[in-house]
Formats: C-alpha cells, sequence, structure tokens
C-alpha cells in the first residue's frame, strides 16, 4: 500500500515535471525557430550570435526579460495587473494536462499511461480553459489604464470570443466519430485512419480558428503594431510581458498537440517511437502557421469577424449536420 | 469525513465568499472577476457530485462566455472610475483575497496529491458520464430542452431586430 503510494506519487511529481520542462523548451524554442524561419523567407540570416546558429538566443531573451526593470503604470489597477499575466500563461499550460503523447509504459509490472489525466470530458475542459484564457487579456489591457491596451483587450475579447465558437463546432464531428470527449479516445478512435481524411472540412476550420485563437498575423488585430502599439500588453514589461509572451507560444505548442489528437491521429505512426511522432507533427503545425505569418498580411477589423460568423460557423454547423447524417446512415445499414 | 467531503465543504465556502464580495464591490471589474472564481467553486461542486459534464459546461459557458461578454461590455460602456480609490487602504487588504484563494487551491491540491497520487481515486459511485447525462436529457426531457431553446431563438431574434441598423435613405 504504501510502496504504492510512493510509487504513484514518484510518477506523478517525474510525469509534471516533463511535461512542464517539455512545453517550456518547446515554447522558448519554438520563438527561435519561428524567428529564424521568418528571416529565411525575407531573406535574412536572423539570430545567429548567441552561441552556434543562435541556438542559446532563447536563454539570453530570458536572461533579458528577467533583468529587465518591472513597470507598473501609476492609474493601473495594481492587483489585476499584477495577476493577469499568469492567468494568460497558466491556462495555457493547464490544458497540456488532457493531451496523451504515447501509449502506456509498463514498468516493474505497473501500467503507466502516458497522459497526466485521462478525463472523460477533456475536449470540454480544453475549451474551459481556452476560453478562461481570454481574461488573462482582457483583464491585462483593461487594468493598464491606458487606451492602446483597453482597444487591444476590447479588440482580442471580440475576436477570441468569435472564434471560440467555430472552434468548438468544429470538434463536435469528431465528438461525434469518436463517440467520446476523452482525448485518449479520440486518439484510440484514429488507430486505423487519422480523421483528417474523414473530415477536412473540420480541421480547416479547426485550423483557421486556432490560428484566430492565439491572435497571430493573419488574426492579429489586438495587436496591430501600427495602431495600437502592442495592443494589450503595451504597458507591461520584463517577466510580466515575458509571461504573455510565453503563454503565447505555450499555447502554439498545445494547438500543435491537439491538432495531431483531434485529425493526425495523436501519437499513432509507423516505425517511430509515439512521442517521437507526436513532436513531429506538433512541429509541422508550427512550421504551418509560421508559413502562414510570413505570406499573409493583417486582416481588417469587419473582414475578420465576417469571416468567423457569416462563414466558418455555418459551415461548421453543415458540417456537423452532415455527420450526423452520415453516422446514422452507417449505424442503420 | 472522506475527501470529497472536505473539497465540498472548501469549494461551498469559496463560492459563498466569492459571490459576497462579487456583490459588495464598487468596481464592477473586480466584482466580475470574484463572480468568475465563484462559478469555479461551482463547477468543482458539480464535478465531485458525479456530473463532469456539467462542471465543464458551467465552466465554458458562465465562466468563460456570459462573463466574458459582461466584461467586454463593461469596457466598452464604462467611463472608469480611478481605480486607485478601491486600493488606497492598507496594504494587508489587497492582499488578502489573493493570498486566501491561493492558500485554497494550494491545500486542496496538496490533499488531493498526497492522498491520491496515482489518481485512482474516482468520485462517487452515482457518476453521469456524458453519454448517460446527454442521452437522459434528450429522451426522457426533450419537450423542456425544446422550450427553453425556442425561448433563446426568440431572445435571439429581438436582440437581432433591435441592433438592426436602419437605412438612412
Amino acid at each position: 500500500m504504501l510502496t504504492q503510494w510512493i510509487m504513484g506519487f514518484i510518477l506523478l511529481i517525474v510525469k509534471l515535471g516533463v511535461c512542464l520542462l517539455a512545453l517550456l523548451l518547446g515554447a522558448a524554442y519554438l520563438v527561435l525557430a519561428e524567428r529564424k524561419l521568418l528571416a529565411r523567407m525575407q531573406i535574412r540570416i536572423g539570430p545567429n550570435r548567441a552561441g552556434p546558429f543562435g541556438l542559446l538566443q532563447p536563454i539570453a531573451d530570458l536572461i533579458k526579460m528577467m533583468t529587465k526593470e518591472d513597470l507598473i503604470p501609476r492609474e493601473a489597477d495594481r492587483v489585476i495587473f499584477r495577476y493577469a499575466p499568469a492567468v494568460a500563461a497558466a491556462t495555457a499550460m493547464l490544458i497540456f494536462a488532457v493531451v496523451p503523447f504515447g501509449d502506456h509504459l509498463v514498468l516493474w509490472g505497473n501500467r503507466i499511461p502516458l497522459v497526466i489525466t485521462d478525463l472523460n470530458v477533456g475536449l470540454l475542459a480544453v475549451l474551459g480553459l481556452s476560453s478562461l484564457g481570454v481574461y488573462g487579456v482582457a483583464l491585462g489591457g483593461w487594468a493598464s489604464h491606458s487606451k492602446y491596451s483597453l482597444l487591444g483587450a476590447i479588440r482580442s475579447v471580440a475576436q477570441m470570443i468569435s472564434y471560440e465558437l467555430s472552434l468548438g463546432l468544429s470538434l463536435v464531428p469528431i465528438v461525434m466519430m469518436a463517440g467520446s470527449f476523452s482525448l485518449v479516445d479520440i486518439v484510440a478512435a484514429q488507430t486505423k485512419y487519422p480523421f483528417i481524411f474523414v473530415q477536412p472540412i473540420s480541421f480547416i476550420i479547426f485550423f483557421i480558428s486556432a490560428m484566430a485563437e492565439i491572435k497571430r498575423i493573419p488574426f492579429d488585430m489586438p495587436e496591430a503594431e501600427n495602431e495600437l502599439i502592442a495592443g494589450y500588453h503595451t504597458e507591461y514589461s520584463g517577466l510580466r510581458f515575458g509571461l504573455f509572451f510565453l503563454g503565447e507560444y505555450v499555447t502554439l505548442v498545445t494547438l500543435g498537440a491537439l491538432t495531431a489528437v483531434f485529425f493526425l491521429g495523436g501519437w499513432h505512426g509507423p516505425f517511430l517511437p509515439g512521442v517521437i511522432w507526436l513532436i513531429i507533427k506538433i512541429a509541422a503545425i508550427a512550421f504551418c502557421m509560421i508559413w502562414v505569418r510570413g505570406t499573409l498580411p493583417r486582416f481588417r477589423s469587419d473582414q475578420l469577424m465576417d469571416l468567423g460568423w457569416k462563414f466558418l460557423t455555418p459551415l461548421a454547423l453543415i458540417n456537423i449536420v452532415i455527420t450526423g447524417a452520415v453516422l446514422l446512415i452507417l449505424t442503420v445499414t | 469525513m472522506t475527501i470529497l467531503n472536505l473539497i465540498f465543504y472548501v469549494s461551498a465556502a469559496v463560492v459563498l465568499c466569492a459571490t459576497a464580495l462579487a456583490i459588495t464591490r464598487q468596481n464592477v471589474v473586480h466584482a466580475v472577476c470574484y463572480l468568475v472564481i465563484s462559478f469555479m467553486g461551482t463547477a468543482v461542486i458539480f464535478y465531485i457530485l458525479g456530473a463532469p459534464l456539467l462542471a465543464a459546461l458551467e465552466v465554458i459557458i458562465y465562466a468563460g462566455g456570459i462573463m466574458v461578454l459582461f466584461l467586454f461590455v463593461i469596457m466598452m460602456i464604462k467611463d472608469q472610475q480611478s481605480p486607485m480609490d478601491d486600493f488606497s487602504s492598507i496594504r494587508i487588504k489587497k492582499w488578502l483575497p489573493a493570498v486566501i484563494l491561493a492558500g485554497v487551491s494550494a491545500i486542496m491540491a496538496g490533499v488531493l496529491v498526497f492522498a491520491d497520487p496515482g489518481n485512482r481515486l474516482r468520485p462517487p459511485a452515482v457518476m453521469g458520464t456524458p453519454q448517460e447525462f446527454g442521452r437522459m436529457l434528450f429522451q426522457d426531457y426533450w419537450f423542456p430542452v425544446e422550450i427553453a431553446s425556442l425561448l433563446l431563438l426568440a431572445a435571439l431574434i429581438g436582440a437581432l431586430y433591435l441592433g438592426h441598423r436602419k437605412d438612412i435613405s
């Protein structure tokens, strides 16, 4: 009994530690990868001074952010201003808790599932956490007491609420096909073929909505630098700005993982172990998002709302009806 | 007293305190923040009562949807009072809510981790899975569900009519 308790305790801590470390390192090196790739796309070289090929650049950036002064505007709502970046970063990291990153391990006769927690409402937990992430941005912008921050916050709230709807609706066909909200079951349902082959429309809607949720270029109205300086995090500096930044890139990693889980078969793949496949898929999704950023200009505000409400949401609804009809026909015959 | 009982009383206390704070705050944005905390506490109570689906929906719809819209409207229309007024009092008052809430969550997480590190403990016997819940809602109670959705549709059409911009000709 006691040994089992100790085993479980150690395992939990190890799993949490490894996941957190991988997530933070992944986010840090994604920043570097993005800067390098964007530079190549714009025929520049990119960061290449810190370490070989600029590989130590994330560490240099971290030291820079930690040693910068942490400014709080005089008129700001101090408590909310302090905690808003933490909300943004924490919700982003918590989503990874339900993502399965491999089949179970067998260690000394004990079966260890390779997921931190397998909730039976896992998918809803993901949506819930991503909708709570809005508070970090909204409250951070409001608490700064600056018009640029406030405008950025209002824009991002409007955008995130609109695209959350199509994000959630694009996942309904996946739930219908897997018959479960649990991410482990959804991955298990894709052992034969990944869902992208049967749900390409869902995949496209999810991908576009995900890009809008993390406010990346073409959807970066909330941080449009030529009108709003930096949007909701204009007044932030030092580590608090770093937390917003980290939250954004952690979300990019988790969204890559979620896309892999929902559409690309999760950790399934030939020859290589599951974790490697998941990392490859996350990197591929992240590369696509960086590519889009290097290619497209920013949307106008009305185009952004039109795309969300008048195109993606109705398309997702029609997709749900068609999926339901096909599933019904398949079960009847 | 089991762990589940303990969690219930702690979250119930959090819900009561947060709601009381929400209705007594001068600053509307602070009230919204406390109300969100109260919804999270309610979600925890739903979860330990064996309704994970309701818990998730509580967070998605109330905390993540409706309260965000509240915040949106407040940010759009309200001429902000100076937030400094609320915080000119003694230092401890600033930190107390955050410290209490962080402490309570830390204790709850600690109790859970120490009592059940292998995640083997399952919430009570009566656990409504999402499938069963959905079946019950749309087979046994389909009529009330339809009526409620009709009500929402009426509100939606009303909002659309009010928000419709009349052509200036």
